[in-house]
């Protein structure tokens, strides 16, 4: 048992402080983003069991094309760049900048999307679809859910540039815009498992 | 104290009463080393169970509000000699179980050929077992005989005291193969294969069914096990002999079909590739067996000359309905003929009517080979990838 | 109208679908509308509409919303209950050719609705309504981290259960077993709406589930009062944040388990069929990761709810408060290194299943330790048995003949014999109903004083209790019995006339406990009814330890009026022997969360987007999920979420506790 010797025990704050608003945002957003990682994991592995599983068609080497791939990587490594920018240029309290670099954040996620896109239609019209066979299953699902990911990105990005235009840089949206960081970032780190792990593995295969 | 009196009349009721305890009393050598495992293990756990129910009881009571002769210690909440205790006893019947577990999972294992037909008497030359293929249908059982050439529908029998070799599929969807007089049970799923060693010691009839929920005709998936005599068991063969009908193909596509409540069917004739063919799912002609699949997976699939190469189905058990946002249902076109994948899938399996004495000596730590039986037991412990479940 | 026009509006639903022909269903429905129509009235008559929706839906107050969870678990409760009662019509007239009087159509569904909704929609629920309740006040917090997450989190579950429950009237539930493992799931074999309505229920419930266990975990790691340091917490508080962090950490498995299988029957991918390289064996272990933890989940919390009762009624310290917060630490771990057990019949090799095999008998050694505990902190107490400890020791008596059962079922070669069997049923009800509704008819009764102000009247309350008790031995100890005798699980009709004096004996079990669960509404009623002369003005009915006896009963919306400062694990009971005065003076305006109606309306569009992919209605879910969206976006433009309650507000609420308090002098 804790005892204060001497002195009259504390049992309640007088002079409280207020708790700051928000005050576990951050963990509790890091915490969501793990959770999120556990689906990443599962579509993971579930690429991991099925991914050789090709029922007599096409694998990852008649398929991928790792040049296309490359540009993509590119395209969402420069945007968490970009998004860098973005939150060093909210540190300073500049507005019209941090709104510009989160711009340019987005068009290259739109990029990148839009690359993505460009690969699935390609596949699909060749005949790999999602349902010819378990490994491209897997592989559309892990690389789709990524890809929606981003998709909800950019569409937080834009609703965040709107209220940043309205109210400023106050608190609450220098609070959001650290979550979207996280939560770019993030991606990009799932982005770079996908890449080794499908892709240039794939062709290893 | 109400609880505790139900708990004890418990083994007195099932004394009392005459039902068949069957799990606790089994015919089979199998399943009676089963029980004893469950017995031991009952009786490894009541050592600990049994003092916490009575110090509960008697804590409740000793300590209860009204009785203050009983000391009152408030404060006292700890005692390492006592927590001590409390981690290292069930720390140590768990270690014992642990052990028990151990060696009893191993030497149990469903894969493993069985080395005695019961306690004292090892499997000697002269038993040679008895294959049976097993395949769960909609809503019933189907069993081949493929050394003896023929299968049942429903209907299983083999000789007391001889070694039984099941290999278990399904044609469709999951169900567990369970005879609870014979052996624990293992699951049949389609597509993939699983085996289970077992010896009926007692001739008699006893129950198999499903221990799998399957859908509406689960509950009529049950089959009557015949432990015969060795000549009441050739008198069953040469009964099954004289149907004289044959189980082709085209007689399974229709057997296949749901169907409930099934009665007893035999056959006198089996096509001998038909069990082959239901394991790799490609009992209909000019679709794509299983293992000609993987392994033509294996080498990296058929590229993107391949991607087309499906066909719509036409047939199907089911009158299956494909996914709202999917192409219509479509099955993978072989590229050899039935009988080249038939005879493939042959080569690849070996020739399983030779049979090898196993090896007797004592076992001596799991997972380690001997000499002699190196490849023998090889294939014990690890079939096929193909054919083993993850 | 034609043809294509319809299909486009109504997709799958058709007149069709209303289970017009199942006699049962329709009486059901006729009792629930007729009910349905009458509450509403009443709410409508009495002027209740706005009260409820001001004060309650929109409440962002954690101690409402975990009274509207528990409210939403007794509801699902009955429903689950209904079924496992038909279950055991059915399964004790089945015999000598007998169908019983339940088809397989409806059979099927009825034992998989009860799992499902047993878990899903009640004991989850009430777990969560308690750990929503309890935890904050514990901890000394005003609310949880994040209340306006609370909210919808607690209306997400409400909409998976709607979408249960409309499966009852409108198309099927799924036929499949309450996991559905494929390929008996997939839309091969289960074509139908069943599944569906499973695959929505459970995604939308889930949602729910992991974004409270999310707030849960922040609340409990940022928000102690000061001087609560991790081993100061209350155990309840420790074992709730063992349960967030498995729920944070399971959920997530089961989301993408069921979309992939989700995937499949809508897209036609091939995760888990037999052709084109599908694995449904890769279900299986999947679900079964989330699967186990699940069932920690559920138990840890009450794990929780025994320590607190055991020490509180002891009048004791609670005995190895480290090894219990350790043992908890080391289940919560070890649930994510036994799923395999769940199907050693597989045909796993003889080295897998005996480690998964001996990894289950280790949790046995924490857990047993734990029973230790509880048993060394009655030793030389003062056992006072009001309902909660009743259930305790009830508790005790039970659940280690279920954990006792559970290890024989973690040995595989005995587990091959008793796989899928009535013994397995009977092993698993023994620890959930035996650990978790045990632990929560304790939890209620010990907590219900502090949330409404008044104690649980006692009478009913015994008679509720001898009922579950004898009732589920006499319902269960069958089980175990039959499943000795080989009897399997989900039959719906037997062969063999020597079962059938143990289904009925079981049948009768079930009899009780619904007298049981009749006592325990009645027991509400009554002491609703007697509320004055079981008051307990003093907010410490029972001599409590923890801070949440501290404040008044019911407590303030703010909770506490300072927060309190922390020196023992026993904080109150410290308090109270540090000669400890409350405060009476200098209030300062408190600031807190503002009520929302945004949960609401998106978990209203999440149930419009479920049954619109249920049936096909593709314009429906488009709609919904684009509301949906909206709804979210435009709830991130109101920046004006929080308020303060004046100090004059705050000293007038504590000056009428004061008055209360000295009346009672």
């Amino acid at each position: 048992m804790a005892t204060t010797a001497g002195a009259e025990p504390v049992f309640h704050l007088k002079d409280e402080h207020e708790h700051a608003e928000g005050g576990s945002t951050m963990l509790g957003f890091w915490i969501y983003l793990m959770s999120d990682c556990l689906i990443f994991a599962m579509l993971f592995a579930a690429y991991g069991v099925l991914g050789g599983n090709y029922a007599a068609g096409p694998g990852p080497k008649d398929l991928f094309d790792l040049p296309l791939v490359a540009i993509n990587t590119t395209m969402l490594l420069l945007s968490s760049i970009t998004y860098g920018f973005a939150m060093l240029t909210m540190d300073k309290g500049r507005i019209a900048a941090t709104q510009a670099w989160l711009a340019v954040t987005g068009l290259f996620g739109l990029a990148f999307l839009g690359i993505e896109l460009y690969e699935f239609a390609h596949m699909i019209h060749e005949g790999a679809t999602p349902q010819r066979s378990a490994f491209l299953s897997a592989f559309f699902t892990l690389v789709g859910t990524h890809g929606l990911h981003v998709t909800f990105g950019i569409i937080w990005l834009v609703t965040l540039m709107v209220q940043v235009g309205r109210r400023g840089l106050i608190e609450a949206n220098r609070r959001r815009l650290m979550c979207l960081s996280m939560f770019w970032h993030f991606l990009d780190v799932i982005w770079i498992g996908v890449f080794t792990f499908v892709y240039l593995m794939g062709m290893l295969r | 104290m109400r609880r505790f009196g139900t708990l004890l009349l418990l083994p007195l009721i099932g004394l009392l009463s005459g039902c068949d305890f069957v799990v606790l009393a089994p015919a089979g050598d199998i399943a009676a080393q089963q029980r004893d495992l469950l017995v031991v293990s009952t009786g490894l756990m009541l050592i600990i169970i049994i003092p916490v129910m009575a110090l509960t009881v008697f804590f409740a009571w000793r300590y209860r509000q009204s009785n203050t002769s009983a000391t009152y210690a408030p404060d006292w909440d700890h005692s390492t000699k006592l927590e001590l205790l409390i981690w290292a006893a069930p720390l140590l019947i768990i270690i014992c179980l642990g052990a028990l577990t151990w060696l009893g999972t191993h030497l149990l294992d469903p894969y493993r050929r069985i080395d005695r037909i019961e306690a004292g008497q090892p499997v000697t030359q002269e038993h040679k077992p008895i294959r049976v293929e097993v395949v769960a249908l909609d809503w019933k059982w189907l069993f081949i005989y493929p050394d003896l050439g023929i299968a049942a529908v429903n209907e299983l029998a083999a000789p007391v005291n001889q070694p039984i070799d099941f290999r278990i599929t399904s044609s469709a969807v999951m169900n567990s193969f369970y005879i609870p007089a014979l052996a624990g049970q293992i699951y049949a799923m389609p597509g993939m294969e699983t085996k289970l060693h077992a010896v009926i010691n007692r001739p008699g009839t006893y129950t198999g069914f499903s221990a799998n929920y399957s859908g509406a005709g689960f509950s009529g998936m049950r089959f009557a096990f015949h432990g015969f005599s060795p000549e009441a068991f050739d008198q069953w063969v040469a009964q099954a002999r004289s149907g004289g009908t044959t189980l082709s193909r085209d007689v399974y596509l229709a057997l296949e079909q749901p169907s409930e409540n099934e009665p007893v069917r035999r056959f006198a004739s089996v096509d001998p590739d038909l069990y082959n063919a239901i394991l790799n799912m490609c009992v209909e002609r000019g679709k794509m067996c299983m293992n000609e699949m993987m392994s033509i997976d294996a080498k990296g699939g058929l590229g993107l000359a391949g991607v087309r190469n499906t066909l719509p189905l036409e047939y199907d058990k089911f009158a299956r309905r494909g996914a709202v946002f999917g192409p219509d249902p479509a099955y993978v076109a072989s590229i050899c003929t039935a009988e080249e994948a038939a005879a493939a899938a042959r080569a690849a399996r070996g020739n399983q009517s030779d049979w090898v004495l196993k090896d007797l000596s004592p076992l001596r730590g799991a997972g380690l080979l001997r000499p002699g039986v190196a490849s023998l037991r090889a294939e014990a412990a690890m079939p096929s990838a193909s054919q083993r479940p993850l | 109208m034609s043809d294509s026009l319809t299909k486009f509006i109504f997709g799958r639903l058709s007149w069709e679908s209303l289970p017009l022909h199942e006699p049962i269903v329709v009486a059901t429905f006729a009792v629930v509308a007729l009910g349905g129509v009458a509450l509403l009235a009443a709410l409508t008559y009495f002027r209740l509409w706005g009260y409820l929706w001001r004060e309650w839906f929109t409440s962002v107050d954690h101690k409402k919303i975990g009274i509207m969870y528990m409210v939403l678990g007794l509801v699902m409760l009955l429903r689950g209950f209904s079924d496992a009662i038909m279950m055991r019509l059915q399964q004790a007239i089945a015999f000598n050719g007998s169908e019983g009087y339940l088809n397989a159509h409806h059979y099927d569904q009825i034992f998989t609705a009860h799992g499902v909704i047993m878990i899903f929609f009640v004991a989850m629920p009430f777990v969560t309504g308690l750990m929503n309740y309890v935890v904050p006040l514990q901890i000394g917090a005003r609310d949880v981290s994040f209340p306006f997450l609370n909210n919808f989190s607690f209306w997400m579950t409400v909409g998976g259960a709607v979408l249960v429950m409309m499966s009852l009237f409108v198309g099927e539930f799924a036929r499949t077993g309450w996991l559905a493992y494929p390929p008996l799931s997939n839309i091969g074999y289960s074509p139908d709406v069943g599944v569906d309505y499973y695959i929505w229920a459970l995604q939308v419930a889930g949602v729910g589930t992991t974004l409270s266990g999310i707030n849960l975990i922040c609340t409990i790691v940022k928000m102690r009062a000061p001087g609560m340091t991790m081993m100061r917490m209350p155990v309840f508080t420790w074992t709730s944040l063992c349960t967030n962090v498995l729920i944070v950490a399971s959920f997530p498995v089961l989301t993408a388990v069921l979309a992939m299988l989700g995937l499949d029957r809508y897209v036609g991918t091939n995760f888990f069929t037999n052709d084109f390289g599908g694995n449904p064996m890769m279900y299986v272990n999947l679900i079964w990761i989330w699967g186990h933890p699940e069932v920690y989940i559920l138990i840890l919390p009450l794990f929780g709810v025994f320590s607190e009762v055991t020490s509180t009624f002891s009048g004791k310290r609670l005995f190895g408060y480290t090894s219990m917060v350790y043992a908890t630490v080391v289940i919560t771990i070890l649930s994510y290194l036994v799923w395999l057990h769940h199907f050693f019949t597989m045909g796993s090799g003889a080295s897998v299943n005996s480690f998964f095999g001996i990894t289950t008998m280790i949790i046995s050694i924490p857990t047993g330790a734990k029973i230790f505990n509880w048993l060394f902190t009655m030793y030389r107490g003062r056992i006072r048995f009001e309902l909660p400890m009743m259930w305790t020791v009830a508790f005790m008596l039970t659940f280690v003949v279920g954990g006792m059962t559970g290890v024989l079922l973690a040995v595989p070669p005995a587990d091959f014999v008793l796989h899928n069997s009535l013994f397995l049923i009977a092993h698993f009800h023994n620890v959930i109903i035996g650990g978790v509704l045990f632990g929560l008819f304790a939890g209620i009764a010990y907590w219900w004083p502090k949330a409404f102000g008044f104690k649980l009247d006692p009478f009913w309350g015994k008679v509720s209790f001898w009922c579950w008790v004898v009732g589920f031995w006499l319902a269960f100890m069958p089980l175990y019995v039959l499943g000795l005798m080989g009897v399997t699980r989900r039959m719906r009709v037997f062969d063999d006339p020597s079962l059938q004096i143990w289904f009925v004996i079981a049948a009768v079990g079930a009899v009780l406990i619904a007298a049981g669960i009749a006592a325990f509404l009645i027991q509400i009623f009554v002491s609703i009814r007697r509320r004055e002369a079981l008051t307990d003005p003093t907010g410490d009915p029972w001599d409590g330890r923890t801070l949440e006896w501290s404040t008044s009963s019911p407590p303030p919306a703010y909770n506490f009026a300072f927060t309190p400062v922390v020196r023992d694990n026993d904080a109150w009971w410290d308090m109270k022997k540090a000669g400890y005065k409350r405060p009476l003076s200098g209030y300062k305006p408190i600031h807190m969360p503002s009520n929302t109606g945004t949960g609401v309306v998106l978990a209203a569009f999440s149930v419009a987007l479920g049954f619109g992919l249920i049936w096909y209605m593709w314009w429906l879910a488009a709609l919904s999920f684009v509301c949906l969206i909206a709804t979210a976006i435009g709830h991130t433009f109101n920046y004006h979420r929080d308020f303060h309650i004046p100090a004059t507000e705050v000293e007038q609420t504590e000056e009428a506790r004061t008055a209360l308090l000295a009346a009672q002098g």
